[in-house]
């Protein structure tokens, strides 16, 4: 018998730590050669880490949620045999990682790790593997049928002339006792009304739900762009009318095959053909070193809702693409988030993006920039409005933009052409097409 | 006849009635309360108080008699007389000066007093008969606080030799040969007290241990106790009544009956609510078994009319009717109450001492709990030692789950005034962590309540 360890391997380029996220083996547990052990996620990418022996689980290195660096040990195994414990340090034999190399820029790479796991199991709910965190309040002990609430005197007397039943409160202190604090409490947010007739109870139970994995890159990202970006946000309405009946017509006469047309790739090419005549919006600015990096490869990053969270797949070199190529990446990569079969690669990237909470309804959003990206367009929802046609109200279906810009690198007037030079192509579809 | 209004008449003046009385004076009501003897009920005048007297006097005495054969302690002293008499005027001395306080204090609070017999003409309407005659008296709130007298047996009642608590308080010498049907509280602490002024005492119990309402643990070192003070204890045993010279009790023991000489037989069978002579049947109030039944607001089954005390059930201990006249008065004031005490601490003012708080491990178990349990011996505890009060212990019962103390049970010299303590704790929703965690004073026997936590958690320190 003896000791495998096995050390978080290098899970992609320039990663020097990865986020563990999730444990499928505990302690005890006997597991095969390839046998998932733990998903890992470095920037956007979930990762799994293998067992490359047979053992068992006799040591586990991090909880859901900690950070490990690259190389430390995660996994004890026993094994048949000698093992690789004490040969240790250098000569460990790091699984290899699963992820692919980067696939050259313009190389839209199908490959993706196997199975990642994070459409499998949210990585908000690492309960099952991590103990309580500190702090983590335990669950008020709830009293049995016919049991007199725990409260010193003062407090009962307390309740009694504010009319509160303490059947109703939940007590924080040992054994369920109510504190004065907890009455506190059930006055400020439970309860100043009285037991309603209507059998509806107000709930003040607060449940932590620790913020780690893909929602606390989120909560970066967004950090990061909110307090960095002074942004100007711009709202046209466009009238979609024509462009839809040319949607509706290709849609009918579609060939065998092709994905179903929505207004997305439409808004792609415009976007294109705006942006080919002002390029300094599709530009990452590292305000860090103070470059703006103005790209040729328009790669229009589309945020996709998923029930992890955020995340935003990104379709790469719109401008070398045509209208059902982009209709065709849109629906692979949407469903590949959906699934979280997305690679990293797939997952970043960008230099540009669209948000759409189009089908939601909504007027205005005010979009939060993909830092370090200058621009983002927002898609709201496409209406029939009575519109004045300057001899009477006709039905448009109309749709707002809106839209947000990096102020420090793009002026009001630039992005109000930008959005305006949208619209026009927007409105008149054939100039999308037009050379 | 004159008439009176008022907002609250309370029948009865005794630790639940004048409670009741303060508390509405205090709270501005106008208050009425009526007795027909002297205010303090039984606990002033023939129950706690007088009791505890005679049983200081006893014990003080028995002291003395103690030093008389010298002791261990190194005093030596002649042998003690006692003047009986004198012992009992001093305790009506103190009487006196209660039952006038509570007369004072009621004055104090406006709360008007009549002495005289109340009976009740409706749910609102009662008449006193008074020396001068019958007042009636109109009150929104009536509150009947009648309090209970003492159980007769009906083939040896009161008279003569036979007396109960009330006489034995009173008795102008101990008796030579005393007998005491009945090893409640009562009796024992009665029966305790004069076997320490010289009486040669007999306790004839029905059931197979005394204080039977007691678990067998808490009362074993009173029975010990018993033994050292020469009391005979019958056990099962039955009495059958007065032997036909009137100088001895028939008692019937394993189908043999024995005549046990007796100058005086106490009877302390227990006591009974009362519920009749003062016009309950004018009233549709619904019963719980001998007592009235009444709610969580002390209130009978008619509206405006409450009832306080002994005459609602057991335990029937003035503590229980002071706090219940306390909450009565408050609620016809419009505040918002109701009964929601944890705890009716119960003491036997025997030697030693028995305190009861909450549950025991017994009852615990009974209500569906998982107990922890453990007790703490004062033969551990230094203060003990030094006076000369080894014997006892102090018992925690908690819930396994959280540690909630359920109750507390102790036996000792002095243990009485723990109960404070116990209380406190139960009341306030202590945990055996808060008791184990409060630092009690070196040297008391208070330190045994710590330590009897600390058993139950596992890792007590003086044991």
């Amino acid at each position: 018998m003896g000791v495998h360890v096995i050390k978080l391997p290098d899970v992609g380029e320039g990663v020097a730590e990865a986020e563990l996220v999730e444990w499928m083996v505990k302690p005890g547990d006997n597991v095969m050669e390839d046998q998932v052990l733990a998903a890992v996620m470095t920037d956007k990418a979930t990762v799994e880490i293998p067992s490359p022996v047979i053992g068992k689980v006799i040591w586990v290195g991090a909880k859901a949620g900690e950070v490990v660096a690259v190389g430390a040990p995660i996994v004890r195994l026993e094994v048949d045999g000698a093992g690789n414990a004490k040969a240790d340090e250098t000569a460990a034999p790091i699984p290899e990682a699963k992820p692919p190399a980067p696939p050259p820029a313009g190389e839209l790479s199908a490959k993706r790790t196997e199975g990642a796991p994070a459409a499998k199991s949210p990585p908000q709910s690492p309960s099952a593997t991590a103990s309580p965190r500190a702090g983590e309040r335990k669950p008020a002990p709830s009293r049995k049928e016919g049991e007199k609430p725990l409260a010193s005197p003062a407090v009962r007397k307390r309740a009694a002339d504010s009319g509160v039943d303490l059947r109703r409160v939940t007590g924080s202190g040992p054994a369920g006792r109510i504190t004065h604090e907890d009455l506190d409490n059930y006055f400020a947010y439970g309860g100043s009304a009285p037991a309603s007739v209507s059998g509806l109870a107000p709930d003040t139970s607060v449940k932590e739900i620790p913020v780690i994995g893909l929602r606390r890159k989120i909560a970066e990202k967004m950090t990061v762009s909110r307090s960095r970006i002074p942004d100007i946000v711009y709202v046209d309405e466009v009238d979609m009318t024509a462009l839809e009946d040319l949607r509706a017509k290709l849609d009918a006469e579609k060939k065998e095959g092709r994905t179903k047309l929505t207004v997305l790739p439409f808004l792609m090419r415009a976007m294109a053909k705006a942006i080919a005549e002002q390029p300094q919006l599709n530009s990452l600015y590292d305000d860090e070193a103070g470059v703006v990096r103005q790209y040729g490869g328009i790669h229009i990053g589309v945020a996709a809702q998923t029930d992890n969270g955020l995340v935003v797949p990104v379709v790469r070199h719109v401008e070398a693409k045509g209208l059902w190529e982009c209709a065709a990446e849109v629906a692979r990569l949407a469903e590949a988030a959906k699934k979280g079969t997305a690679t990293r690669e797939e997952l970043s990237g960008s230099t540009i993006t669209i948000t759409s909470l189009g089908a939601l309804g909504g007027i205005v959003t005010t979009p939060v920039i993909n830092h370090p990206e200058v621009a983002i367009v927002g898609v709201n929802k496409m209406q029939v409005r009575p519109m004045w046609d300057g001899a009477a109200f006709v039905p448009r279906k109309m749709m707002n933009l809106s839209c947000a810009f990096d102020h420090r690198i793009i002026d009001g007037w630039n992005a109000a052409v930008f959005v305006q030079r949208v619209k026009t192509l927007m409105e008149n579809p054939a100039m999308i097409f037009v050379e | 006849m004159t008439d009176l209004t008022t907002k609250l008449l309370i029948i009865g003046g005794g630790p639940g009635g004048y409670v009741c009385g303060i508390r509405a004076g205090q709270l501005g009501l106008d208050a009425i309360v009526v007795d027909a003897e002297a205010l303090g009920g039984t606990c002033l005048n023939v129950g706690c108080i007088p009791s505890k007297a005679i049983i200081h006097a006893a014990d003080e005495f028995e002291k003395a008699a103690h030093f008389a054969n010298s002791s261990a302690l190194g005093i030596s002293a002649s042998a003690p007389k006692l003047d009986l008499s004198k012992t009992v005027s001093w305790k009506d001395g103190i009487v006196k000066r209660l039952t006038g306080g509570v007369g004072g204090l009621l004055k104090k609070n406006k709360v008007r007093t009549l002495k005289g017999w109340a009976s009740f003409v409706d749910g609102k309407t009662v008449d006193v008969t008074t020396a001068e005659g019958v007042t009636r008296i109109r009150a929104e709130n009536i509150v009947i606080a009648t309090g209970s007298v003492p159980v007769e047996l009906p083939f040896m009642k009161f008279g003569g030799n036979v007396i109960s608590s009330t006489g034995a308080l009173a008795l102008s010498a101990p008796p030579k040969n005393f007998a005491i049907v009945g090893a409640g509280y009562i009796g024992l602490e009665l029966g305790i007290a004069f076997a320490k002024f010289g009486s040669k005492v007999s306790v004839v119990e029905a059931m197979d241990r005394i204080l039977p309402t007691y678990d067998a643990e808490l009362t074993r070192p009173v029975a010990k106790r018993l033994k050292e003070l020469g009391v005979n204890v019958i056990l099962g045993g039955k009495a059958k009544g007065l032997s036909k010279d009137g100088k001895a009790l028939e008692v019937e023991q394993n189908g043999k009956t024995e005549s046990i000489p007796a100058d005086k037989v106490l009877v302390t069978v227990g006591r009974k609510p009362l519920t009749d002579g003062w016009g309950r049947e004018k009233l549709t109030l619904d019963m719980d078994g001998r007592f009235i039944r009444i709610d969580d607001k002390c209130e009978t089954a008619m509206r405006g009319v409450y009832a306080i005390g002994d005459v609602t059930g057991e335990p029937m201990l003035a503590h229980r009717a002071m706090a219940q006249g306390e909450m009565v008065a408050e609620i016809v004031a419009g505040h918002k109450r109701r009964w929601d005490k944890r705890a009716i601490p119960a003491v036997c003012f025997t030697d030693p001492e028995i305190v009861s708080v909450g549950l025991s491990p017994e009852e615990a178990k009974a209500a569906g709990h998982k107990v922890k349990s453990a007790s703490f011996p004062f033969s551990a505890n230094g203060r003990a030692m030094t006076m000369e009060g080894e014997d006892g212990f102090i018992r925690t019962v908690a819930r396994e789950e959280d540690h909630l103390l359920l109750g507390v049970q102790a036996v000792g010299r002095g243990v009485s005034e723990l109960s404070t303590a116990f209380g406190l704790a139960i009341e306030m929703g202590a945990c055996l962590e808060d008791v184990a965690g409060t630092i009690h004073a070196h040297p008391t026997q208070g330190e045994a309540f710590q330590e009897a936590a600390l058993r139950t958690l596992g890792h007590a320190l003086h044991i």
